[in-house]
């Protein structure tokens, strides 16, 4: 028996950047040093993590608060830093109505608190800088692009990069003070004067696609399922393979 | 421990089926999928056993169903936290398509591909005994694609990520071959009761 085998089937799972397993098996204390206010709804979580591996933009962690009787809460979060920010890292949280640890974190967090948090995990949706990346995300699925986006520019990469980023209105966009010429906010709610208002169409993709860098795109899609769904249709619709289609959904 | 600072949780119900850091996801039903969810029909889908067996086999849809019906009905969990109590999928059980292919003495594990090039490792003994199916009904209704249809492999005393979703095949083998999570840094077996999330645990 061979080591690996190809299934004998049109869609093909993208290749993947092997992860240190080891640094997925261990809880880390997380110092809390800094909380920076991004929209109405969601905001940074800046934090020390003195032992942390290193991470590749758009991988995720599993962060852990736990109770005084010893009952824990764990969700995962998406590193919103880029891997130059040694040390430490940042998480972007939307703070969901009702929401277990959303809701500790908007309300209650403050610097000097500490959390667990083990990680990084998932090879899958991370992204070294190698090749040319199209993102495309919604809400809070902007934060794994943030760090593609932010170790893009920190390395100051050659590499082809573009960001369709959608938000309700212009004040739910996140990160807006730090987008450049690679973004194209879309606005499905309220737009700025002179903006359409609407969501991710066929159009928003159709001059990226149809004018690629050599040897194409490689896509991440981010964000709710229904957005997931709806943004990972539009791009094979507009040709691009499946096979170099990766997304993560918020659930 | 490490408590957290003035975090108390929701209110605990204590419910003895739920595994250790999970929460009950109630009405809500997460889509997890890292690939594009793919239109494949009844009519495209194909299962196939093969690998450490006496006669490798592929079913279609129309000859997969003319086996036993079998259903289950119980909870499932994820390795993000939540579960889902009293759900129903109805299919065949794996028992009967095992039966089919008659496995070698020396199948120890298995490997399920989907129809998207996903992979999960299972240990044979995951998939015997009743306790591994493929479904094709949800709640009395054909299972959605998002969640895996027209068929999905359904292994419910493991974290979900080892029900392959658009299940394809199995190969059995005589070794544990790490598949798409776990080549990932997730566990290789997988069971939540002893919380085997990632590799390590
Ligand atoms: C790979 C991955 C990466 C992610 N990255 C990010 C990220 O970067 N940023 C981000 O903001 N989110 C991210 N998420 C989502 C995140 O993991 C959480 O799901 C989110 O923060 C909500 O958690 P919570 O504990 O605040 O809400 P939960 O307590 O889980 O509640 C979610 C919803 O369910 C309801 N609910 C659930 N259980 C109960 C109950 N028992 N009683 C009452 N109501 C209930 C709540 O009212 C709420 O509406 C990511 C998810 C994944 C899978």
């Amino acid at each position: 028996m061979t080591d690996t085998f190809t299934p004998p089937t049109r869609f093909a799972v993208p290749g993947r950047i092997p992860v240190s397993n080891r640094a997925a098996a261990l809880w880390q204390t997380a110092t809390l040093t800094e909380i920076r206010r991004e929209t109405p709804r969601a905001a940074t979580f800046r934090f020390a993590v003195p032992a942390w591996a290193g991470h590749l933009p758009g991988q995720h962690l599993m962060l852990r608060l736990t109770a005084g009787d010893g009952y824990t809460a764990q969700r995962h979060y998406s590193i919103a830093s880029a891997p130059d920010d040694s040390g430490h890292i940042e998480l972007t949280l939307d703070h969901v109505a009702g929401g277990e640890v959303s809701g500790w974190f908007h309300s209650v967090a403050r610097p000097g608190d500490r959390v667990e948090v083990r990680g990084p995990l998932s090879g899958f949706f991370a992204w070294p800088g190698d090749r040319p990346a199209l993102l495309i995300g919604a809400g809070s699925g902007v934060v794994p692009l943030m760090s593609m986006v932010r170790h893009h520019r920190s390395r100051g990469l050659g590499t082809p990069l573009r960001l369709l980023v959608s938000a309700r209105t212009p004040e739910d966009l996140i990160y807006a003070r730090e987008y450049g010429p690679e973004t194209t906010p879309v606005f499905t709610r309220r737009a700025p004067e002179g903006v359409p208002v609407g969501r991710l169409s066929q159009a928003h993709l159709t001059p990226l696609l149809t004018d690629p860098p050599t040897d194409g795109w490689e896509a991440y899609v981010c964000g709710s399922n229904a957005f997931a769904e709806h943004a990972s249709r539009l791009l094979v619709a507009a040709g691009q393979p499946v096979s170099r289609i990766r997304i993560e959904r918020f659930g | 421990m490490n408590v957290t600072r003035d975090f108390t949780g929701r209110p605990r119900v204590h419910n003895p089926g739920l595994p250790p850091g999970q929460y009950d996801a109630g009405d809500d039903w997460p889509v997890l999928s890292a690939e594009v969810t793919p239109e494949l029909s009844p009519a495209d889908w194909t299962f196939r056993v093969d690998g450490l067996v006496a006669e490798p086999r592929t079913w279609d849809w129309d000859e997969a169903h003319t086996l036993p019906e079998s259903a289950y009905e119980g909870d499932i969990h994820c390795v993000t936290s939540w579960s889902k109590f009293g759900v129903r999928f109805a299919g065949v059980s794996l028992d009967a398509f095992l039966a089919a292919v008659r496995p070698d003495a020396a199948a120890t594990h298995a490997v399920a591909y989907s129809h998207t090039g996903y992979t999960t490792n299972l240990p044979l003994a995951d998939l015997t005994g009743g306790r591994a199916w493929i479904a094709w009904e949800y709640d009395g209704k054909p299972l959605p694609a998002e969640h895996g249809g027209p068929a999905r492999l359904l292994v419910p005393h493991l974290y979900f990520w080892k029900s392959a979703k658009w299940i394809a095949g199995l190969r059995l083998l005589d070794h544990d071959e790490p598949g798409f999570w776990e080549q990932n840094g997730y566990h290789a077996r997988g069971n939540p009761w002893e919380e085997q999330r990632y590799s390590g645990d």
